[in-house]
């Protein structure tokens, strides 16, 4: 995410024009732009549209129903906290708290000063060494107060 | 020559600093002018003590572990390339305990092998099974699953013979596999740890499905939590295709099978497999009303076999070694092995894989070593966020799909979540509202209305009011979830909920727990 490009039509076209084919394409699509851009702009709704055949409606339908599209740029870098069973059982709930009070923001929100992004997630398969959570595509556990504390430094310190 | 040392790139091993250990061992090495040669390696599902490193001796491998990027200094390169004696010498592998009591099959390379290399998976009897499929008919590959007694390890049990019988059966131009590697259950990571530590073998099953039932087109499809397997089955198809096992005329038998990855978006309902098709064919993952079954009209209308990923690792060793061998594994109608998963608050998680047949005692004491915490049990979650939480009384239930169920709870995918005293089932029981809500497709009224009222429903009783009314109206209000669900989701969520109330009542009365 935080190489992630400010979002132009052009490029975007060129995602959608590699990608069309392929059986299914509009998830495909989809990722690569929030990959590109780090979230998919509504300007895209209708050359998707046209591109696969399909109504506006369908298109806006399918990127707000899954949790990973975003509609608006979001902090330079995403901060997911796991919450699911296993993570509870080893204090995940603490873990978000701190999360929270020391970032200064809830989930789905970003820090002021365009840092952090703040996200939930329900498992990522580190169940035997929780609390877990992932910094962009990069896998912490036995996440305490003290290690989130070093990790968010360096991000906030290494931008 | 170059000494080989295996640090695993298994996603717990990352979390827990694998990557940085192997880079400073790498730096050290370098220093030393060592001639090293560091091979990334799954797991060997030995949680606790990731990262797990091992150098290769005459001996043969030693382990050491946890190696934490802080341990790595110039006497500890000194120690593990020679083998020698350190305080994080584990001694070799194979004579650990843990593994030693297991009886791995799907888990046999993992953590040995170098996952990405097809020479490496062909020297440890990788792609026996196909070999053996492409000898056989259609028919015949599929009477050696149905004889197996292999039924679907993605939860629901249903025994796989049947359904690759009936897309055998089912007339098509074009017929489609898809694996379900959407593992989305927490506590679960057999599947996370097959695509990371072993790919072939699943891409191995998925071609012997196909040519079995003439389908020319596979896809898995990953959930986007998981980015390091996504990655690897990348890699391995790549591989896999470059070395004839995958595209037109597979090592010459003039069979074809192309196979792609598809990345989920977040959506914990795709892990049901009619929402799996739904979002693999590009749109909201809302769950189909069946009939018709996938075996019958999968796939962009296609008869398909959707399968568990576990279910076509299962399949290449059946392959490989009859399905006789495998059925001679388990007990009464839970045949093979399964691969548990250990998690949550535990000693020693990680991966067990063994027979049917085992107690849950076995698994979470024997070889869990109980809490992590060192508090006594409360409650064991099986089965995922809809399986039942049973109480520490119910710790000698044996672990098959049948009594599992007559335990009131299940199986599912295989994964065991431990707590300690110090939880909540109340707040577990909402927790799990909660989440049917966040998941909910909304296809289905009782699962998109019925998880919110359950919520509202669950924090008036831990709020005190009306504690016995508004119980008596949960349990209604789970057995309408249950019956009138269209799908897994809200048909299951009871599960939990309702183990919780019947299990651990106490809980739920917070007047008297207040008194107390």
């Amino acid at each position: 995410m935080s190489t992630a490009a400010t979002w132009d039509q052009t490029g975007a076209k060129e995602i959608i024009a590699e990608k069309k084919s392929m059986d299914g394409a509009l998830l495909p699509i989809l990722h690569a732009l929030q990959e590109r851009f780090g979230y998919v702009d509504d300007s895209a709704v209708p050359l998707l549209a046209d591109a696969l055949n399909l109504s506006r409606a369908e298109v806006h339908g399918v990127i707000t129903f899954y949790h990973d599209f975003k509609r608006h740029p979001g902090g330079r870098h995403v901060v997911k906290l796991c919450r699911a069973e296993a993570c509870q059982s080893v204090g995940c709930q603490s873990l978000e708290a701190h999360a929270k009070k020391s970032l200064g923001i809830d989930y789905h929100q970003m820090t002021t000063d365009g840092s952090v992004q703040l996200e939930q997630v329900f498992c990522l398969g580190n169940c035997a060494t929780g609390p877990s959570m992932m910094v962009d595509d990069k896998i912490y556990g036995r996440v305490t107060p003290q290690r989130f504390d070093a990790i968010i430094g360096k991000l906030k310190g290494g931008r | 020559m170059a000494i080989d040392l295996y640090v695993p790139m298994d996603a717990t091993a990352l979390s827990l600093g694998a990557d940085e250990t192997a880079d400073a061992i790498r730096k050290i090495a370098g220093a030393q002018k060592a001639d090293i040669r560091i091979i990334r390696n799954g797991s060997r599902g030995l949680f606790w003590l990731e990262p797990m490193v091992e150098v290769v001796t005459e001996a043969g491998r030693i382990a050491y572990g946890p190696v934490m990027p802080e341990d790595v200094d110039a006497a500890f390169v000194t120690a593990l390339l020679a083998g020698a004696d350190h305080k994080l010498r584990l001694g070799k592998p194979e004579d650990m305990e843990y593994l030693k009591k297991q009886q791995r099959l799907t888990f046999e390379r993992i953590g040995i092998i170098d996952p990405v290399s097809i020479p490496d998976y062909l020297a440890h009897g990788g792609y026996r099974g196909l070999k053996n499929a492409l000898a056989k008919s259609g028919a015949e590959i599929v009477q050696e699953v149905t004889e197996s007694g292999l039924r679907g390890r993605g939860g629901a049990g249903f025994p796989t013979g049947i359904k690759w019988q009936t897309v055998l059966k089912a007339p098509a131009d074009q017929k489609y596999i898809v694996c379900n590697a959407d593992e989305g259950d927490s506590g679960t990571f057999a599947d996370r740890m097959v695509m990371e530590g072993d790919p072939f073998l699943l891409i191995e099953g998925m071609t012997i499905a196909g040519i079995a039932v003439g389908a020319t087109k596979g896809f898995v499809y990953i959930r986007s939590e998981y980015p390091h397997a996504f990655a690897q089955m990348n890699r391995a198809i790549a591989a896999a295709k470059l070395a004839g096992y995958l595209g037109d005329n597979i090592q010459g038998s003039g069979k074809s099978f192309h196979l792609e990855t598809r990345l989920g978006a977040g959506a914990y309902v795709c892990g049901e497999e009619t929402s799996l098709l739904e979002s693999l064919e590009g749109k909201r993952g809302m769950v189909r009303a069946k009939p018709p079954l996938p075996a019958i009209k999968g796939l962009f209308g296609q008869p398909t076999i959707i399968n568990n990923l576990l279910s076509f690792a299962a399949v290449s060793t059946i392959l490989d070694k009859g399905g006789a061998f495998y059925k001679d594994f388990g007990m009464g109608r839970s045949r093979g092995t399964l691969p548990l998963q250990l998690a949550g608050n535990i000693k020693r998680g990680g991966i067990i894989e063994i027979a049917f047949g085992m107690t849950l005692r076995e698994v979470v004491e024997e070889f869990g070593g109980g809490t992590l915490s060192g508090r006594p049990i409360k409650a064991m979650q099986i089965g995922g966020p809809l399986g039942a939480y049973l109480p520490y009384s119910l710790i000698d239930t044996l672990i098959d799909y049948e009594a599992m169920a007559a335990a009131g709870g299940m199986l599912g995918h295989g994964g065991i979540v431990v707590f300690d005293d110090t939880v909540d089932m109340a707040w577990q029981a909402r927790f799990a509202m909660e989440f049917c809500a966040a998941e909910s497709c909304g296809k289905c009224t009782p699962c998109r209305i019925g998880s919110t009222r359950g919520v509202e429903v669950i924090d008036r009783i831990r709020d005190g009011q009306d504690v016995q009314k508004n119980l008596t109206l949960l349990n209604d209000l789970c057995e309408t979830m249950r019956d009138g669900s269209l799908c897994a989701l809200g048909g299951l969520t009871n599960m939990p909920v309702q183990s919780a109330t019947k299990h651990f009542p106490g809980d739920f009365q917070p007047a008297r727990k207040a008194a107390e």
